[in-house]
């Protein structure tokens, strides 16, 4: 895939990163235009409608859809800092509106346009991240939906080797599911945490100094858990490695 | 089937604090996985064959009334007799009636899946008929009183050391130790003789074919031709959807439940059943009744369910989920567990009384990955919550919450505007980056800490960030 010069970007924040953790969103916007594209935030959007999609109500996640369409529709590409709110566009978004003569059309548009982050900058842009230096071990963690809806593992692999000094762990259990699940991990709390604690012993074995991710939810999960067992492991997204701001406060630190 | 009395939430959370089920089932599944990806890996063509197994399934299904003509036609000119069951009722009822004018007093069964599903054990002990399981895993579930965890392996959630303390106190004589060979020369003690003793022998089938009307048994125990071949009477229970056209395609499919299942190549035992004894035969029954059974299987047909009548009964899809693999079968409440049993029980048991199971599913998509009918199991759980929503059985709490999460998303102001307040409540719970402690999130909280969020949101800051910039232009 080659992109045209200098696209014009659209970022979709994710809920996520608005309220916990913005400084993705500003990772995502510095690596966007190290690659050479225009990046805009557009006001009209939200949420992505999974937690709708996700208990059911479909009606509600269709509306979201159409309103992030086109909250969207003048830009060459829809780039997300997550797999998940991804995957959900991609794959839901044509099947919600699909029996809707006036969007369906317009969802299959969307959804050929928007990219995960990591797989936009390697697959689409051709980016490599230059000059950038962390000595520290890392282990990576495959999220589920980036993995298996939208073929996630090469590319944020690809981006963390080109950051000098950063020695990669491989994770037993690396593309097992760590127990987020959206609501699930409130719903079932138990059981998710039983799978999370599974996760967690699995990256304390590793000895790595971080874990990295590409959903902010499942490291959320996963960074609560490490931080209730007193481990000392840190987490951070893996495009703020690969935009060098690991070097700020990691998930659950205050700066 | 009866269903049980606790809620789903209170069994899992039961079985969660089982260790010893933990041990299990690790064991079992974690085998189960690490063979399936061995067997997987040495089968270069498993992809194309996973699609040809589809394309048999969907095919089959969609032909579906040809096919079941074509094997009654078949199956009645080998010389069997096959009864049409269209719920579990009325195949109890078939079965046992066949059993009480044969004035059958001991059954031996094979394991079935679908003698589950129909409540078989129960009817046939209603109706005062001794039934011998011979499935080595089955003869611990009928030692124990107990259900199948798996549909693979019914005793999954028992270890190696409780099976050795059930065949102390159940075998006569007892097994002079406790090593697998030990124990296994025990129960084959055991079971040898109700083998010959019986006058009906009960199995399932994993195929039907349909141009030769053949039953196809396969197990690792050979108990499955100890169980059809020395009673005067033999009797199939079936799913419709177990149909196939041709022994080929039979095998076809043999192929993958194999490796998914087990990580095997090829089944030990892999009998085709055609009808009973013919003249000059050694052995073999005198009668062979086939019984095929409904039980909702013609309403997934017409219904987005569909693509689970592919499924081949492998359990891969339990083996390979991370929620099963904490809480075992039997947490699930009906007859088949994990994600498959997921989908099939609000078929089965209705959707209302285990509208739990499609929720308890954190959507990650590894079973789905792994199915080797690739049966889209995540859509088909989601296809079950859209229903559950629709036919308005969610928690009145959980509508009400959403529905004023969704007013709110579809304002970008007012949801701004929420999250800014969101972030700075959220900041008073917690101190020095994580909130250990929170109302009304206790489900996060009660397990794991909050990272506290950093104070201003990124539309907050971003918005100020390109206000600068307007302002030095």
């Amino acid at each position: 895939m080659s992109a045209k010069p200098n696209p014009r970007v659209g970022l979709f924040v994710t809920c996520l990163v608005d309220a916990i953790r913005p400084g993705i969103g500003f990772a995502a916007i510095q690596l966007l235009e190290e690659a050479g594209c225009r990046v805009e935030v557009p006001q009209a959007q939200t949420c992505c409608g999974q937690p709708a999609l996700n208990s059911g109500d479909d009606k509600d996640a269709a509306d979201l859809a159409r309103r992030t369409i086109a909250a969207f529709e003048g830009h060459d590409y829809v780039v997300l800092p997550s797999g998940s709110c991804a995957g959900t566009m991609v794959h839901a978004y044509p099947e919600l509106l699909a029996g809707d003569p006036e969007w369906a059309a317009r969802a299959r548009d969307f959804a050929g346009k928007t990219h995960e982050i990591t797989s936009f900058l390697v697959d689409v842009m051709g980016y490599r991240p230059r000059g950038r230096r962390l000595d520290a071990t890392a282990t990576y963690h495959d999220s589920c939906a980036g993995l298996r809806e939208l073929g996630i593992a090469a590319q944020p692999r690809a981006l963390l080797a080109s950051v000098e000094g950063l020695e990669m762990r491989g994770l037993e259990g690396n593309d097992v599911c760590c127990g987020f699940g959206g609501t699930f991990c409130v719903k079932y709390s138990s059981i998710s945490n039983a799978i999370v604690t599974e996760k967690a012993e699995a990256v304390e074995r590793t000895g790595a100094d971080l874990l990295l991710s590409g959903d902010l939810g499942c490291l959320m999960n996963m960074a609560g858990k490490l931080h209730r067992r007193g481990a000392k492991t840190r987490c951070f997204h893996t495009i703020e490695v690969v935009a060098g701001r690991a070097g700020g406060p990691a998930i659950g630190e205050e700066g | 089937m009866n269903a049980p009395q606790q809620g789903f939430k209170e069994r899992a959370d039961a079985e969660l604090k089982n260790a010893v089920l933990k041990i299990a089932i690790d064991r079992t599944t974690g085998n189960a996985e690490r063979k399936r990806a061995v067997a997987v890996a040495a089968f270069p063509e498993f992809q194309a064959a996973r699609a040809r197994g589809r394309a048999i399934k969907d095919h089959v299904i969609a032909h579906l009334d040809h096919y079941l003509e074509m094997f009654e036609r078949n199956a009645t000119a080998a010389g069997a007799t096959v009864h049409w069951a269209s719920d579990d009722a009325e195949a109890r009822a078939i079965i046992t009636r066949i059993c009480l004018e044969a004035d059958a007093k001991l059954v031996t069964r094979a394991k079935s899946m679908l003698g589950e599903e129909i409540g078989l054990p129960h009817a046939l002990a209603d109706a005062g008929i001794e039934r011998v399981e011979t499935d080595l895993a089955e003869h611990i579930i009928q030692l124990a009183g107990e259900r199948p965890s798996h549909i693979v392996w019914p005793a999954m959630h028992r270890t190696r050391e409780q099976v050795a303390i059930l065949f102390k106190e159940a075998h006569h004589p007892p097994p002079a130790a406790d090593d697998p060979a030990t124990m296994v020369q025990s129960a084959r003690r055991e079971l040898r003789a109700r083998f010959l003793g019986a006058d009906i022998g009960i199995s399932g089938a994993n195929f039907l074919v349909a141009d030769t009307g053949a039953t196809c048994t396969v197990t690792n125990e050979g108990n499955a031709e100890l169980t059809t071949t020395p009673p005067r009477i033999h009797i199939v229970t079936a799913g419709i959807e177990k149909l196939v056209p041709s022994t080929a395609h039979a095998f076809a499919l043999l192929r993958l439940l194999v490796r998914s299942a087990t990580g095997g190549e090829m089944t030990q035992y892999t009998t085709l059943h055609c009808g009973p004894k013919r003249p000059g035969d050694a052995d073999g029954p005198e009668e062979m009744h086939i019984v095929l059974v409904d039980n909702g299987r013609t309403r997934m047909l017409a219904d987005e369910f569909r693509p689970m009548l592919r499924c081949i009964r492998c359990g891969a899809c339990m083996n390979h989920c991370v929620v099963y693999r904490q809480i075992g079968g039997h947490a699930y409440g009906g007859t088949y567990p994990g994600p498959m049993g997921a989908v099939l029980t609000p078929v089965l048991d209705g959707l209302a009384q285990s509208r739990d199971l499609p929720h308890a599913c954190t959507m990650n998509g590894r079973c789905a990955e792994v199915c080797p009918v690739e049966i889209p199991l995540p859509t088909l759980l989601r296809a079950w919550r859209t229903r559950s929503w629709r036919e308005r059985l969610e928690p009145r709490s959980v509508r009400a919450a959403l529905g004023l999460w969704a007013m709110a998303a579809r304002r970008p102001g007012l949801y701004r505007l929420g999250s800014r307040i969101g972030v700075r409540a959220l900041r008073l719970f917690g101190r020095r980056g994580w909130i250990a402690s929170l109302p009304l999130a206790g489900g996060w909280t009660a397990y794991r800490d909050l990272p506290r969020p950093l104070g201003r949101t990124f539309m907050e800051q971003y918005r100020a960030e390109q206000a600068r910039k307007e302002g030095r232009r």
